[in-house]
């Protein structure tokens, strides 16, 4: 379950504040899938990021599986987040040092478990199709593949939440789409909660649950196709 | 069709682009301001010291023009003396000696060095004295002048009493500034300055003592002085006197230190070229980055030239800052020079701005900037407009690119020239320019070697976070290899200094070390030697060595004057060899540092090389030294009549030796055979080992009252005075080899300030993927405890092969690796590493994850 309230957040930009989010509300039931959808600029990676505990809201909490987020230290959310959150990025971000297996590896590795997991590290490769290019460097890798390593990546630590910021965004239309009915796959088989960004409002509408953002605020809250068990 | 060259455009798009990166580009331009600083500070400091020097001429001597010799000025020369006298022409003596001093009050003894002067001397310049004003005072009888360490070093006070050899004078005052002085007089030991008359009383200059002998004249007419070397040249060289002029003296310290400057100039360009790599870096990385906006800019219509020129703009603009910068900081160097290098100074340097130095400084400073930024400039010309909408679109890689390959040679000109504009010798620049490229490419290549191996067989076991921060040297448009470059060669230049230097100051404490005689004895009259080997003691070993003064008159019967005008230079001998004194010795037994390599000894053991028999008939045997023998252009068999106080006694050579000149003991280019020497004016030299401190002063205490005209020298003093020259040089080397190890820092800083919005990516993703700070600061610690390790042992191993080869071939002595000064080197060079990098890389810890994803696109 992850609950936001009051969450606000403001930056300075040429001198001046500039609120991104204002008194935003959200509740998202364990295990949904829900998609954010706005415009440029109306807060949606800010919000995710807020949700992620990667950035300090000005105003509000945000509760994580019944933790106060920021309640925690950084190393404490970045504790949390090695034990319950995974992340993909619209770019990958993948460590351009390490083959494919190493860069799922890390998050394993960051909680110790290194030398065991790599059978589970392969395997998940393995189900994304990948399981012939465990050794390649991600400039070897073409997107839709390094985007796959991401989303091995973000599985390996078998995560409670999922947050994805426009994963097929640098994506064609069909790797896009390939990519996301790996998320919703792995996300079904895995019972984890589905925090998904997106501009693109087909994708949206594969959600049991869509949000939409306007101004820093939620602007509707509406079913999704899929509406699954909302 | 081409698209045109529009320089306007190029110069207005390169002054809107220098908004953008220069704050990070720009620390790479701080190697270039170190690199520059250095050139001028060491330049403008040459030409202040060649001008004070100049300057300087009359009062460095003290006079216009000197008559000098190491025996009594003989009759011919003191008769031109006369003459010029009548001519009005001033004239004063100064005759120098050392001898041992008592302190009656404390009962201390030392080997000083004894200056009797005549009145007038130096005719130029303030004799700065303690009281004020009494310099003079020691040409009154029984007065003496002292330096003021004779005061701490015989533990007196001024109106203490002194005995120099039979008389006892006392002390008027201290001498605090002769401006005569020069380098090192501290080292060459404390003087006192009595009369000429004291110095006869004292008995101290004797049959065969050492002893200079001088004559300075006062005569400003450079036309006249200049005229008298012709006007006397048959005397001159009839008599072996030398006749020099104050303005030749002064040209050759100014030339001593010109060289010295010119090496240190080589330094300083060294840390100049390392500033260019540093700058090829950084601009590769910010054309990479620059990239996308190149490509537009190709979109909407500039030419590749174009593009090019904005860029190299850019580069020059860059450089012309960090030259200005280093104008700036070498102008402030260049006072501070003096105070560094005071103790290697013969005088007092005023400096002055020197508009070439600083000129020059700024001009190789662009030059360096823009030649090394050139080859990775040339990227530009690669980028496609299609990149500016397929990013990774990547042009075809040229295969004969006649621009590059003109690029590479400019850079090899430009160093190749730099480097022979600098050095003492073109000969040394080209040699310097090729050895830098051999230490550039072995610590690169070593580097190179060692990252691969670290990342081959780095243990699979280890944490996460280390494994990651090692194979962060790995990363796409990583500097490993400039940093390595930089930090390696910085490493290199200190690890060089410190094992020379080490091997040099261990050759001089095993040469005073167990077992080696501690204590000369010199000037003992044959009628004296029992008593003072009575004096030693017999624990001492004395070794005794008669000394027979005597010089070459003719070798194979022909005479020297004939010999030396042999056009052939492989037969003439060599003039020092024929023309100097000799002091000869005669034993029956080899001495320790002696090591006989052909003919046969008395007794007839054969040299070790070539032990064939040699028939002398009935003539003396005589045994040179091999070098001696070389220049003489004998060989076994030859004869040579030497002239031993108006006699001539001719010998033939019957044996070659070799000996270690290294070893603090008698040793002599030419020893007779026992018995020929006997009766020969002679006196006698002796070495002896006493271990403890005490027993060495009450033996050099009683010496000077019972024996006052035997001078005995302390090879511990002389250790310390040697020691002391040591360091002062090596402060100085030490000074610019600083340089090279900061442009290596500041490399490693613009290569943190080139890859920062990389590495806060990665740290930003780590920390989103769970990673803790104490793990991105494993990571972090890791990759800079990883590349300065490597940087610095590619260097350090460069350094320890260099002394292999220098240190025996240069210095001709032992070289063992000293393991703790590298094991210190590494441990600076790699925590200081360590250091910038984490400071460099703080605000990764600080800042949250979400801000920095957001704004490093990939």
């Amino acid at each position: 379950m992850i609950v936001a309230e009051g969450l606000e957040k403001t930056y300075t930009s040429g001198g001046r504040p500039l609120p991104v989010l204002r008194s935003l509300d959200l509740q998202i039931e364990a295990e949904s899938f829900v998609s954010v959808v706005g415009p440029s600029g109306s807060g949606k990676t800010t919000l995710l990021g807020l949700l992620a505990g990667l950035d300090e809201p000005s105003g509000g909490r945000v509760v994580l599986d019944g933790v106060d987020m920021f309640s925690l230290t950084e190393d404490g959310r970045a504790e949390f987040r090695s034990q319950n959150v995974g992340f993909v990025f619209q770019t990958f971000h993948l460590l351009p040092t390490l083959t494919a297996l190493e860069n799922v590896l890390v998050p394993l590795e960051l909680r110790g478990e290194g030398r065991s997991a790599r059978g589970r590290a392969e395997a998940l490769l393995e189900r994304v199709g990948l399981g012939d290019r465990l050794d390649h460097y991600p400039a070897q890798l073409s997107g839709g593949e390094q985007q796959r390593v991401a989303l091995a990546r973000a599985f390996a630590n078998r995560p409670k939440i999922l947050f994805a910021d426009e994963p097929t965004g640098n994506l064609d239309r069909e790797t896009g789409a390939s990519i996301v009915e790996m998320l919703e796959e792995l996300n079904r088989e895995a019972y984890t909660t589905l925090v998904l960004v997106t501009h693109d409002l087909s994708l949206a509408e594969r959600a049991h649950r869509v949000v939409s953002l306007a101004g820093g605020r939620v602007a509707s809250d509406r079913p999704g196709t899929d509406s699954g068990p909302l | 069709m081409r698209a045109p060259l529009r320089p306007g455009f190029a110069l207005k798009l390169a002054l809107r682009e220098s908004r953008y990166g220069f704050r990070r580009v720009g620390v790479y331009m701080a190697s270039i301001t170190l690199g520059v600083a250095a050139l001028v500070s060491i330049h403008s400091f040459r030409d202040d010291f060649s001008r004070s020097v100049q300057e300087e001429a009359d009062v460095l001597m003290g006079a216009n023009a000197r008559f000098a010799d190491d025996k009594p000025i003989g009759p011919e020369i003191r008769a031109v003396i006369d003459s010029l006298r009548d001519e009005g022409v001033e004239s004063a003596r100064v005759t120098t000696a050392s001898s041992m001093i008592l302190a009656p009050t404390s009962d201390v003894v030392r080997l000083l060095q004894v200056r009797a002067l005549d009145q007038g001397y130096p005719y130029y310049g303030d004799v700065a004295t303690e009281p004020a004003g009494v310099w003079g005072a020691h040409l009154e009888p029984g007065k003496v002048l002292v330096d003021p360490a004779v005061l701490t070093q015989l533990r007196v006070s001024i109106g203490d009493s002194l005995v120099v050899g039979t008389v006892r004078l006392v002390i008027a005052g201290t001498v605090d500034d002769l401006p005569t002085d020069v380098a090192f007089q501290a080292a060459i030991g404390p003087r006192i300055h009595i009369s000429q008359e004291s110095m006869e009383r004292a008995g101290l200059v004797g049959f065969g003592s050492l002893a200079r002998y001088e004559v300075y004249l006062r005569l400003p007419d450079q036309n006249e002085r200049g005229g008298l070397r012709d006007r006397y040249s048959e005397v001159l060289r009839a008599s072996g006197v030398s006749y020099r002029l104050a303005e030749e003296q002064a040209q050759s310290l100014a030339n001593g230190v010109r060289f010295l400057g010119r090496f240190l100039a080589l330094v300083g360009l060294a840390a100049l070229l390392l500033g260019g790599v540093g700058v090829a870096s950084a601009i590769h990385v910010y054309i990479r980055e620059r990239r996308p906006g190149i490509a537009v800019l190709r979109c909407i219509g500039a030419g590749q030239s174009t593009a090019f020129l904005a860029y190299l703009i850019q580069a020059a603009w860059l450089g012309l800052l960090g030259a200005s910068g280093g104008v700036v900081l070498g102008v402030v160097l260049q006072e501070v020079m003096p105070i560094v290098l005071a103790g290697v100074l013969p005088v007092d340097v005023n400096t002055r701005l020197s508009l070439p130095s600083i000129a020059a400084g700024l001009g190789i400073g662009v030059w360096v900037a823009v030649v090394f930024a050139l080859i990775p400039l040339l990227q530009v010309r690669d980028v496609p407009p299609l990149a500016a909408i397929r990013q990774d679109f990547e042009a075809r890689r040229r295969r004969f690119d006649l621009p590059r390959l003109a690029a590479y040679l400019a850079l090899a000109a430009s160093v190749l020239l730099l480097c022979a504009l600098e050095a003492p010798e073109p000969e040394i620049g080209i040699g310097f320019a090729l050895g830098l490229a051999v230490a550039g490419g072995t610590i690169a290549a070593v580097g190179l070697g060692l990252t691969h191996l670290t990342r081959r067989f780095f243990p699979a076991r280890a944490s996460y976070p280390v494994r990651q921060g090692v194979s962060n040297l790995f990363r796409p448009q990583n500097q490993t290899v400039s940093v390595t470059l930089a930090l390696g060669f910085g490493a290199f230049v200190i690890g060089m200094i410190v094992q020379v230097e080490a091997s040099l100051r261990d050759d001089l404490t095993m040469s005073a070390g167990d077992g080696q005689p501690n204590l000369l004895l010199f000037d003992i009259q044959t009628d004296q030697l029992a008593g003072i080997l009575e004096l030693v003691g017999e624990d001492a070993q004395a070794d005794v060595s008669p000394l027979v003064t005597g010089r070459v008159a003719q070798i194979n019967r022909i005479s020297v004057d004939s010999l030396r005008a042999n056009p052939d230079p492989e037969q003439r001998p060599d003039a020092w060899a024929v023309r100097r004194e000799y002091r000869n010795t005669y034993r029956a037994t080899l001495g320790r540092a002696e090591t006989l390599i052909s003919g046969q000894w008395w007794d007839g053991t054969p040299g070790t090389e070539d032990g064939t028999p040699v028939d002398y008939g009935r003539l003396p045997r005589v045994s040179l030294e091999q070098d001696v023998a070389e220049s003489l252009r004998v060989g076994l068999g030859d004869t040579i009549a030497w002239d031993i106080s108006g006699t001539q006694i001719e010998t033939v050579i019957t044996s070659l030796r070799r000996v270690d000149w290294g070893r603090l003991e008698p040793n002599f280019f030419a020893i007779f055979e026992p018995g020929v020497l006997d009766d020969a004016p002679q006196n006698i030299l002796l070495v002896a080992r006493i271990p403890s401190d005490e027993e060495r002063a009450r033996v050099q205490r009683d010496l000077v009252g019972v024996f006052p005209n035997v001078s005995a020298l302390d090879f511990s003093r002389v250790q310390e005075a040697i020691e002391s020259v040591l360091s002062r040089v090596r402060q100085a080397v030490a000074f610019l080899g600083g340089f090279s190890a900061l442009a290596g820092i500041i490399v490693l800083i613009g290569a943190l300030a080139t890859s920062r919005m990389q590495r806060l990516r990665e740290g930003a993703l780590l920390k989103t993927l769970g990673a803790r700070r104490n793990q991105v600061m494993t990571v972090l610690f890791a990759e800079y405890l990883a590349l300065g390790s490597i940087a610095t042992a590619s260097g350090l191993l460069l350094a320890i092969g260099a002394s292999a080869i220098v240190v025996p071939q240069v210095f001709e002595i032992d070289y063992t690796v000293r393991l703790g000064s590298v094991g210190v080197i590494w441990l600076v060079v790699v925590s200081l590493t360590v250091l910038t990098g984490l400071v460099g890389s703080r605000d990764l810890l600080r800042r949250p994850p979400l801000p920095v994803l957001r704004e490093a696109p990939e």
